[in-house]
């Protein structure tokens, strides 16, 4: 299919995530009230980076896979 | 409100990641069928999530949890009746036909089982619909911006006035839309749509579990709503005791049956995300890929609705912060959650309903529960998801107007034995000029109220017709083109006078129906789409039945590959039970089936 989509995918979440658990852990821990006191941003920045690192591996196990197949 | 520089960020990400897989992909676009078609070469779980993000667009979003608010959880008839049995239908017993016939589209299959005008009848009309369903989705998208007030302040120190704001989102999504369908196509906007899948869940997961949490879960909410919007079937067995104004029967036939395999079964839109696929084999199992994420759907979209109605603003001035329909909510005050009253955008005074009552503007459940819940931060994840929403929307009818137009309208009428490279060409200027017709048709979707009534109707018109033609036309070998082309005309001329003779009550005479005279009215317009669609249907499938028993058959020999008494049966013996259509299909439904018990 020539371009594996878990790729983009991947490095947009982590990067999306990165900010958003960054900004969690540094940021203003008061603009939480309207989460109920959850600190949303952090938590949910993490839960992306985790998905990205999923993508990533399984897109990485593909690329191999798929250059092996071709060598074989 | 104000975003901050983080908002703005992450939606700068996401454009930057959009506009990306368009460039990664434009040196792979070299041929009318890389560009029109993705090369019919992408694996069936990438199809799949893509086929549920073609239809996922603004609509979807903003109509479905509007919906919500107003009918309760009997909105999700829209997803387990409305959707899947058609997804699984069509993974099981049409793509076979569709994918196996080798058709590039939809009305192009109509031509090679039937004829030439039934094709260009189908060419036409979808093509306009996809214009008018894309100009849906950008001036939702245009109009919810301009509430949300985000773009105030850039505006005011360009000196620009505020109504511009409305012009310029509208522009600009055409551009950045335009750009990427143009850089890669198909695939591009399949690509996207996955992109945009995961960001959709990403930006309205959190959503729902702080507003669930804030409501005391479920039961808090069954607390707090009436019951009838809790319960999927209470009150379904009369029109006037239905949430919907329409009573089971209407319901199933109307919605479940014509509707919904009307719209999954035929609409190229999303078949054209399943004739993408690598094998036939990925082609039918994506829609029934499609169908498992599709029937949690509405706990994602519908479930807010029902939210916000439980929410209560968070200070005096948090429903102010929507803009002018939240400060002269708030001076009214807020009876029902946190779902602004509609506001005259002209006179600044709240709509009034024709008893005299203040309407609330059911579109903004959404974004008022983004601004009640989320800080800086996930307010911008979730602003990109609600942009993503939209862009996935007008992207899929984008690519499906312009395979049609190439294919089906110019090729087959304008110029049919032109390069390659010509169709190509073609079918970038298509792109350019569907999204050019989309833009004129959002400023006339600004007419109507709740963008999904609209789209019911849309449907009803169009597709409701065409479910007759296709069944006859794939399950009885003795349908002629004459008969197609015939009921398809009939049907639609019946949805076009069903409509012109009735009118949902308190609706004025005009683009709500009774424009002929009025000789019935239903207790909603949704009731009156879904009888519209039903007289449509079954019109057309009388009218093709009698006019092919009055014409000549072709013979069998032609019809190998396209009815399904004359094609081999696909084997699935061979693959995993996890790979096979019937077995996906079976878990799915019963799935389905369980979920309409547990909320019964």
């Amino acid at each position: 299919m020539g371009l594996d989509v878990r790729v983009p995918l991947g490095v947009m979440f982590a990067i999306m995530g990165a900010l958003l658990a960054g900004y969690g852990i540094a940021g203003d821990q008061s603009i939480y009230t309207r989460s109920l006191g959850i600190n949303v941003n952090a938590i949910w920045g993490g839960v992306m980076i985790g998905f990205a690192a999923v993508l990533l591996v399984l897109a990485s196990r593909h690329a191999r896979a798929a250059r092996g197949g071709g060598r074989g | 409100m104000t975003l901050t520089w983080l908002d703005w960020l992450l939606m700068l990400v996401y454009f930057v990641f959009v506009l990306g897989v368009g460039l990664a992909l434009k040196k792979r676009t070299t041929t009318s069928a890389a560009f029109l078609q993705a090369g019919r070469a992408i694996p069936a779980w990438v199809c799949g999530l893509a086929f549920i993000s073609a239809n996922l667009g603004a609509q979807e979003i903003i109509g479905m949890a509007a919906s919500g608010a107003k009918y309760g959880i009997s909105t999700s008839h829209f997803y387990w009746i409305g959707a899947i049995p058609a997804m699984v239908f069509l993974g099981i017993f049409m793509m076979p036909f569709y994918y196996g016939s080798r058709a590039r589209s939809v009305p192009e299959y109509l031509r090679l089982r039937f004829d030439e005008k039934t094709r260009a009848f189908n060419a036409f009309s979808f093509a306009l619909m996809t214009v008018f369903s894309s100009g849906i989705s950008m001036y939702a998208m245009a109009k919810l911006l301009q509430i949300l007030h985000i773009f105030d302040r850039p505006f005011a120190a360009l000196g620009l006035p505020p109504e511009y704001i409305f012009h310029v989102c509208i522009v600009s999504s055409a551009l950045v839309v335009l750009a990427y369908v143009l850089l890669g196509g198909l695939s591009s906007a399949i690509y996207n749509e996955v992109l945009q899948f995961f960001l959709i869940v990403a930006g309205f997961l959190p959503l729902v579990y702080l507003g669930l949490r804030d409501a005391g879960g479920w039961a808090g909410i069954v607390a707090t709503v009436p019951p009838s919007l809790t319960h999927a079937w209470r009150g379904f067995g009369s029109a006037s005791t239905s949430p919907m104004g329409v009573e089971a029967f209407g319901l199933t036939m109307g919605l479940g049956f014509v509707l919904s395999f009307g719209y999954w079964c035929t609409d190229f839109l999303v078949v054209q995300r399943a004739m993408a696929a690598d094998s036939m084999a990925a082609a039918r199992r994506t829609p029934l890929i499609a169908a498992f994420p599709k029937m949690l759907f509405p706990f994602l979209v519908v479930l807010p609705g029902l939210i916000a109605l439980s929410a209560h603003p968070i200070d005096q001035g948090q429903v102010g912060q929507v803009g002018q329909a939240g400060q002269v909510a708030r001076a009214g005050g807020v009876a029902a959650g946190v779902i602004p009253y509609k506001v005259d955008a002209t006179t600044n005074q709240i709509v009034l309903d024709g008893n005299g009552r203040p309407q609330r503007d059911y579109d903004l459940t959404v974004p008022t529960l983004l601004l009640r819940y989320f800080p800086t931060g996930m307010l911008g994840l979730g602003l990109t998801a609600l942009l993503a929403s939209f862009m996935s929307g007008m992207a899929g009818n984008v690519t499906a107007f312009n395979t049609v137009w190439t294919y089906d309208i110019y090729q087959a009428y304008l110029r049919p034995k032109a390069s390659d490279a010509h169709y190509l060409w073609i079918g970038r200027m298509a792109t350019v000029f569907g999204i050019a017709a989309s833009v004129v048709t959002a400023y006339v979707a600004a007419q109507f109220n709740n963008i999904m009534d609209v789209l019911q109707l849309v449907f009803a018109f169009v597709n409701a017709p065409l479910l007759a033609t296709f069944l006859l036309g794939m399950f009885w070998k003795r349908t002629t083109g004459h008969g197609a082309f015939s009921g398809l005309v009939a049907g639609t001329l019946a949805a076009a006078l069903h409509h012109g003779l009735t009118l949902p009550v308190g609706a004025l005479t005009g683009v709500k129906g009774g424009w002929l005279g009025q000789v019935a009215s239903y207790p909603s317009e949704m009731a009156q789409n879904f009888w519209t669609a039903i007289d449509a249907w079954t019109v057309c499938f009388i009218v093709t039945i009698v006019v092919s028993l009055m014409t000549r058959p072709r013979d069998e020999g032609e019809l190998a590959g396209l009815v399904y008494s004359l094609t081999d049966k696909p084997r699935d013996a061979a693959l995993p039970w996890h790979r096979r259509p019937v077995v996906l299909g079976i878990i799915v439904l019963a799935a389905t089936a369980a979920l309409n018990l547990v909320f019964f």
